[in-house]
């Protein structure tokens, strides 16, 4: 391999002191500190912030629909139209998820049911959103496009066990979704 | 017709036929098998798996699958008088024939080709696959089957990627419950036959067949029957797709996850070789290991299922002293101490053990150790006598009996009357029984117990025993310990664990080595072995790790295990492969 050297550049004595830099940034600062007690600071309108600037007030304000069609948020089971659950168990994102984030434990439905055809359905489903790292292979992975990746990224808790993400939680954050699945008509 | 003028150069058949084989081609190379190798068997013993489904070497092969089709080709019959073609080595060119030949049923012949590649060989595999999947439902995703399912394999390896098919699929019955370990859906069935022919050949209870014809073709257990063999989890595992599965196994975890763990049995004394398949520190199913000297590739349901106590409520995890009619916890150290104080205050003659016949041999060379240590009579052990059956299962339900022959010495059964008799005199004043709950399995009653100053109960589970025990320490069970056991062929074979003991439960060895039957020292079960291998002379020149997953002989007892009896019969007479 070759081997370039580089040369240091050559400064000016003025350069090398840097007081013109230093006041140059005094001004610079100084224009926008007006600009922005004017409300004419760069992005005050369209980021929606609080009109002083470009500074977003967080919590009182977020970001959210200004979050990209392709943002991975938290990990989420959905239901279909008729409200029944889509995953299976079959337990291939647990197998993918590469920080062992997932923890399934399958079970069987019940013959009575009146969606006993599919036979199984999870029994517990755990994301332990401390491990997550929002790379999205659960949903790729899913045959039954059951587990997506939601836009909530406020993920919050005051224990280990509140980050954990039980059943319950994961079909509230991921409510309904439509479309064609073969599984509980005889199409399969 | 040549072997006249060919006294200075052998042909090469002649050389095979000489040793009773014969030549055949596989994929351009020559190799020699014995006269009536089947051709698919030929092909797997030089590295060539054909995918097949219905074939199974241990039962008989109807052909119906289709799968295994090859090319097959013969030398042209040469016009009589005629010297037939040989190339420089010896062989006759082959004829190959247009159409494939299935091969599962049919043997090699001298001078035979067989190509297992080739387009011929790659379209039929595909029309096969394209004609199983027809049918069959896209229900991998909750089929128990899926990660160990031959029709998800050669889909891969020999399936088309994408379906033809637009009519509707056939519909049959899914979920049907024909027995109470075995659940059926007949869509996924792909016609093989397997669990037919088992339950007929080898389960010797025919309860299932096919009715219907064509597409419509189905598996039913006969009418007012149900599949309640002893045998019939053995369907599940030779069933190439998810059409039989496993009650007990059912939506429990799927195969990716499991560890599997060779070792053997231990519900009776045939030692039937086994896998234990684990996650993490739970067991999920145990299915049978192949060995033609023990079980052949089947096991018994009821010893297949009966590993649910060692993950069960009523396992003992922490040492328990009983304090004024009452246990409570104690660490191992406290429980140890005392147990050792007391004894050193009895006298030699008024010390007993009671050992089992399902501990390892280095557990029982270690319990006569510690009699020897102690002076007391050598360990009793509490005989077991079940009903045995027409295949696996044995009377003796003692899956060590011949290794407590070997390391004790005797019959290791016959003192228990005259210790019984002793304890109720008042003799015996302590008593430590080892992997045994000698109230229930040996018939001693509380009150026989009631003289004792001392009793201590080792075992993995709680029972009358150990409730009436001064001392109870927990006990690793077979599947979370290693050792040696002997079956009653006189078959070493090994034990491995699979999985962590429970809680602070332990293994028998490391008990009676803090109770000072060998150095304190000793940390490997190894070490134990090598030490009883110096005073067992069946045992010499062995290591635990030379006894390796097959086991070795280590004593003739001339125990017939019946369902081998019966499988080399049909072997002999041809009608499986073996």
């Amino acid at each position: 391999m070759a081997i370039i050297k580089v040369q240091r550049p050559k400064l000016k004595f003025g350069e090398k002191i840097y007081l013109g830099a230093l006041i140059r940034g005094f001004f610079l600062t100084m224009r926008h500190a007006v600009r922005t007690i004017l409300g004419k600071s760069v992005g005050a309108g369209t980021l929606k912030s609080s009109g002083t600037g470009v500074t977003m007030q967080f919590p009182e304000q977020t970001w959210d629909d200004q979050l990209p069609e392709y943002y991975r948020g938290a990990p989420a089971l959905v239901t279909d139209e008729e409200d029944r659950e889509r995953c299976v168990s079959c337990q291939l994102c647990e197998f993918i998820c590469p920080p062992k984030a997932i923890k399934i434990i399958p079970g069987e439905i019940p013959t009575d049911d009146k969606w006993a055809k599919v036979e199984k359905r999870p029994k517990e489903f755990e994301i332990d959103m401390i491990r997550c790292i929002y790379c999205g292979m659960c949903e790729e992975v899913c045959p039954e496009q059951a587990i997506y990746l939601r836009k909530d990224y406020l993920i919050t808790g005051y224990s280990r066990e509140d980050m954990v993400h039980d059943k319950k939680k994961l079909y509230e954050i991921g409510g309904k979704r439509v479309g064609l699945v073969n599984k509980w008509n005889e199409l399969k | 017709m040549s072997d006249s003028h060919s006294a200075t150069a052998k042909k090469p058949r002649d050389l095979a036929a000489e040793k009773g084989l014969v030549n055949v081609q596989i994929d351009g190379e020559w190799h020699q098998f014995p006269k009536g190798t089947r051709m698919i068997e030929a092909c797997r013993q030089v590295g060539q798996e054909v995918p097949h489904y219905c074939y199974h070497p241990k039962l008989s092969s109807p052909g119906n699958c289709r799968m295994c089709l090859v090319q097959m080709g013969m030398p042209p019959r040469p016009t009589p008088g005629v010297e037939p073609d040989v190339d420089e080595e010896g062989y006759q060119p082959i004829g190959w024939m247009p159409r494939p030949v299935i091969a599962c049923a049919n043997t090699v012949s001298e001078n035979m080709g067989i190509k297992t590649r080739g387009e011929l060989v790659e379209k039929c595999r595909e029309g096969v696959m394209e004609f199983l999947l027809i049918n069959h439902p896209l229900d991998c995703p909750i089929c128990d089957q899926a990660g160990e399912c031959r029709l998800q394999e050669h889909s891969v390896e020999h399936g088309r990627g994408e379906s033809r098919f637009v009519d509707m699929k056939v519909k049959k019955p899914k979920n049907v419950d024909i027995g109470p370990r075995i659940r059926l859906d007949d869509e996924r069935c792909i016609m093989c036959s397997r669990c037919i022919r088992f339950m007929d050949e080898v389960a010797d209870d025919p309860v299932l067949g096919f009715t219907q014809r064509g597409t419509h073709t189905t598996l039913t257990v006969h009418p007012g029957r149900l599949l309640d063999s002893n045998y019939s989890l053995n369907t599940a595992d030779i069933c190439p797709v998810g059409a039989l599965t496993s009650n007990d196994f059912r939506f429990q975890m799927r195969v990716w996850f499991l560890k599997e763990t060779p070792s053997i049995d231990v519900n009776c004394g045939t030692g039937t070789n086994i896998t234990i398949w684990t996650r993490g520190n739970q067991i999920h199913r145990i299915t049978p290991r192949h060995n033609d000297e023990v079980n052949s590739t089947w096991m018994p349901d009821s010893h297949r299922l009966n590993f649910h106590y060692i993950d069960a409520e009523t396992r003992l995890t922490e040492p328990l002293i009983k304090e004024g009619g009452q246990h409570r916890p104690a660490s191992w150290q406290e429980s140890l101490e005392l147990l050792t104080s007391k004894l050193e205050q009895m006298e030699a003659g008024q010390i007993a053990i009671i050992a089992s016949g399902r501990m390892c041999n280095e557990e029982l060379f270690l319990s006569q150790q510690l009699a020897d240590k102690l002076g007391c009579e050598a360990p009793t052990l509490v005989a077991r006598e079940g009903e045995a059956d027409k295949l696996l299962i044995a009377a003796d339900r003692n899956p060590n009996t011949t290794g407590a022959k070997l390391v004790l010495g005797g019959d290791p059964y016959a003192g228990l009357d005259s210790l019984r008799s002793k304890i109720k005199d008042g003799a015996i004043k302590a008593l430590l029984v080892f992997g045994e709950d000698i109230i229930s399995d040996a018939g001693f009653a509380d009150t026989d117990l009631a003289g004792l100053e001392l009793l201590v109960q080792a075992h993995h589970s709680t029972n009358p025993t150990a409730l009436a025990a001064d001392i109870v320490l927990p006990t690793a069970t077979f599947a979370e310990k290693r050792g040696s056991m002997v079956n009653l062929s006189g078959r070493l074979q090994r034990l491995n664990r699979a999985i962590e003991p429970q809680g602070h439960a332990r293994d028998d060895w490391e008990i009676l080595r803090d109770l000072g039957a060998i150095d304190k020292d000793t940390h490997l079960i190894e070490d134990v072995f090598n030490a009883m291998a110096a005073k067992v002379s069946e045992f010499s020149d062995l290591t635990l790790s030379k006894i390796g997953h097959q086991g070795l002989i280590v004593t003739e007892t001339n125990h017939k295990i019946l369902l081998l009896e019966k499988e080399r019969a049909a072997k002999a007479a041809g009608k499986i492969v073996g």
